[in-house]
């Protein structure tokens, strides 16, 4: 009997002391990113930038986070259901995602109806964040949009490449390449540049050979590919059978390894838009550089390090907010200033858009080598 | 325009060869085999793995493939198709989409083929001839050549062998094929293999031209085949291929001429055309057979 009793005495103790170690509040956070399809290197990295940020937050934070990962396939369908999941049935305090803006457009509403904040990383479309003049509340992103972005390209074609003529050839079901598409057409024939060829194919296409030999004809000196590293190099592929040698230019979807695996030489030579480069020389960048070196062991790309922004963001949002509840965390991350990523400086607009300075990378046989930093 | 008609038989030409896989085993069997895209989806996986895992020479990867899908396509017969052969005819069509949807997502499954776009790897680098008129590139030149010469074969096959006369003889009255002493089951199992080994085939070509594989990647250019055979008369060998050219063409030409974006519409549009207009098909003869 007494042994019964003093066994009780210390399982209540174990359990009090099991407690107060337990006393640390526990939130979920959910991440939402292509794992497999066809841009799965962007999602394997934002999820690498996203544990880094996470093992980071782990040493000093307040709270106890638990993650749970979606796999969205890079499919809108797909990204809905899984953040109906993440918000109704595993109660997140917070969205981490998703990367590309088919997929985040249509997220973003949910998360906005649920009122869960939402950080993406990468989503570029001006729609993600606004929706018919009208700011959604809860969503915020670590990245400039496409109005910029698209800009950038058409200046630096025009101006650096000397081109007169271009062609673009973008995916017209997807919201990301047919926005960027635009803004480059307008400012490129705004800098007295002609636009020669404005062709758009759809989603499963692989075969571009009537559209290539089309703008062909025009012989344009450089051709517009607004879409993801994918289907670039199997266009690139295609431009250079047809014989054809203008410059490529594209924008941050062309970020992947896998660009040079397929494009091969096709693609070596190109230039596009991007958020940051490897090569980049600050001390919170070459710190979160060579802790993911060390890790993966190969070098973060622009998803990684988005990937590790948008999560930190959040993150000390959540760390500086009274209590933990979605509506307090939104609050601070309206209020957010001068966040210092490996991106850069990051303050939201009032559209909860990054204001960021864009870089261009040349595609080279190794990799994307640095050309130049364009502010907004 | 003439350059555009290249391309155009380029991609007619792997049409072609998937439906002549469509137009045999509806010859013979009344079945439109929906899962052949599929096979021709594992063909080019077959080949990409024997390339770049293997690193096989292309002189073995062609009949090695062939022989991996005419395999594929005798076990379809075999475990989905056989068990159902006096079933009503409406059951074997809703197998044969079973099969194809199995296909599609068990292999895309991350221990098999994985859901993700792979980059296929071209043994040898493509070069452009330009002929002053239009340009042709060397894998433009292989797709010609081994789609004329498989035709070449086929033809052959079916009309100067005795297992030819057999599946004429089955597409023409199974019943009395059978009381004649063909072996139906072997003749129908030697169709599926035909058909799936010229599948797997147009994979290898497919893959060639547009050097990027995934799962999904037979359904479009399965669909289209199977429009290409009912376009040229559905169990009419010269009717598939000249239906492929044609489908290939239109593609081709609508991109070119109006808008990529409707290709797809005018190429279904097609299909409702013939069915309004001329249900058996270009070459076909009477409409009582469909």
């Amino acid at each position: 009997m007494k042994k019964i009793f003093s066994a009780l005495i210390f399982g209540l103790a174990l359990m009090s002391t099991l407690l107060t170690v337990q006393a640390r509040e526990t939130i979920k956070l959910g991440l939402i990113v292509p794992l497999t399809g066809d841009v799965k290197t962007f999602g394997e990295s934002a999820k690498n930038g996203f544990q880094i940020a996470l093992e980071e937050y782990a040493r000093t934070g307040k709270y106890q986070i638990t993650t749970v990962i979606v796999d969205d396939r890079n499919d809108a369908t797909e990204g809905i259901n899984g953040a109906l999941k993440l918000i109704t049935q595993d109660k997140v305090y917070g969205l981490i995602g998703p990367l590309t803006s088919k997929v985040a457009i249509p997220v973003s509403e949910i998360a906005e109806k649920n009122k869960v904040p939402m950080v993406t990383g990468t989503a570029t479309n001006p729609k993600v964040t606004v929706h018919d003049n009208k700011r959604k509340p809860y969503v915020f992103r670590a990245c400039f949009i496409d109005p910029f972005q698209g800009r950038v390209a058409a200046n630096f074609a025009a101006k650096e490449l000397k081109a007169k003529t271009a062609a673009v050839l973008y995916d017209v079901g997807n919201d990301y390449s047919k926005g960027l598409a635009e803004f480059f057409k307008t400012t490129f024939e705004k800098s007295k540049g002609k636009i020669v060829g404005f062709e758009s194919y759809q989603k499963d296409d692989v075969d571009f050979s009537a559209l290539i030999t089309k703008v062909g004809l025009k012989k344009p000196e450089v051709i517009f590919i607004p879409d993801y590293y994918n289907k670039v190099a199997l266009i690139a592929k295609q431009v250079r059978e047809k014989g054809l040698k203008s410059v490529l230019v594209g924008g941050d979807g062309w970020d992947s390894s896998e660009l040079i695996k397929t494009g091969g030489t096709a693609i070596v030579g190109g230039y596009f838009t991007n958020h940051y480069s490897p090569e980049r020389k600050d001390k919170i960048a070459e710190t979160f550089i060579d802790q993911y070196k060390q890790k993966f062991g190969h070098l973060p790309d622009t998803f990684a390090a988005l990937g590790y922004d948008a999560t930190m963001i959040y993150l000390q949002s959540l760390e500086k907010s009274r209590k933990a509840a979605p509506e307090e965390i939104m609050k601070v991350l309206t209020g957010l200033k001068n966040y210092k990523g490996v991106t850069g400086t990051i303050n939201f607009d009032r559209n909860g858009d990054a204001i960021k300075s864009a870089v261009i990378l040349k595609v080279d046989k190794e990799g994307f080598k640095y050309m130049t930093t364009v502010n907004p | 325009m003439l350059q555009q008609s290249i391309n155009g038989l380029q991609l007619g030409a792997v049409y072609a060869l998937i439906a002549l896989g469509y137009t045999m085993v509806y010859g013979v069997l009344r079945l439109i085999n929906f899962a052949h895209g599929d096979i021709f989806m594992f063909g080019a996986f077959t080949a990409y793995y024997l390339i770049s895992k293997w690193d096989l020479t292309l002189y073995l990867v062609f009949p090695l493939t062939m022989a991996v899908t005419a395999l594929l396509g005798f076990l379809i017969e075999k475990l989905a198709y056989r068990p159902l052969r006096s079933a009503p005819k409406i059951s074997l069509l809703i197998t044969a989409v079973g099969v194809s949807l199995f296909l599609e997502y068990f292999l895309s499954l991350n221990k098999l083929f994985t859901p993700n776009y792979i980059g296929f790897p071209r043994p040898f680098e493509v070069v452009g001839y330009d002929l002053g008129l239009f340009m042709v590139t060397n894998i433009q030149l292989i797709i010609f050549l081994v789609t004329a010469l498989s035709l070449f074969l086929l033809y052959l096959l079916i009309y100067y062998t005795q297992y030819g006369r057999a599946m004429r003889a089955l597409s023409y009255d199974r019943e009395a094929a059978s009381l004649m002493g063909i072996p139906v089951d072997g003749i129908i199992s030697f169709t599926f293999i035909v058909g799936a080994a010229l599948a797997g085939l147009g994979g290898i070509l497919y893959a060639f031209a547009y050097p990027q594989i995934n799962v999904f990647m037979g359904i479009m250019p399965g669909i289209k085949s199977f429009i290409a055979a009912v376009l040229g008369g559905i169990g009419i060998i010269h009717g598939a291929v000249l239906g492929g050219l044609i489908i290939g063409l239109s593609e081709v030409f609508v991109s070119a001429f109006l808008s990529s974006t409707l290709r797809d519409g005018v190429i279904f549009f097609i299909l409702f055309l013939v069915l309004l207009l001329k249900p058996s098909g270009i070459f076909g003869k009477r409409i009582d057979k469909v």
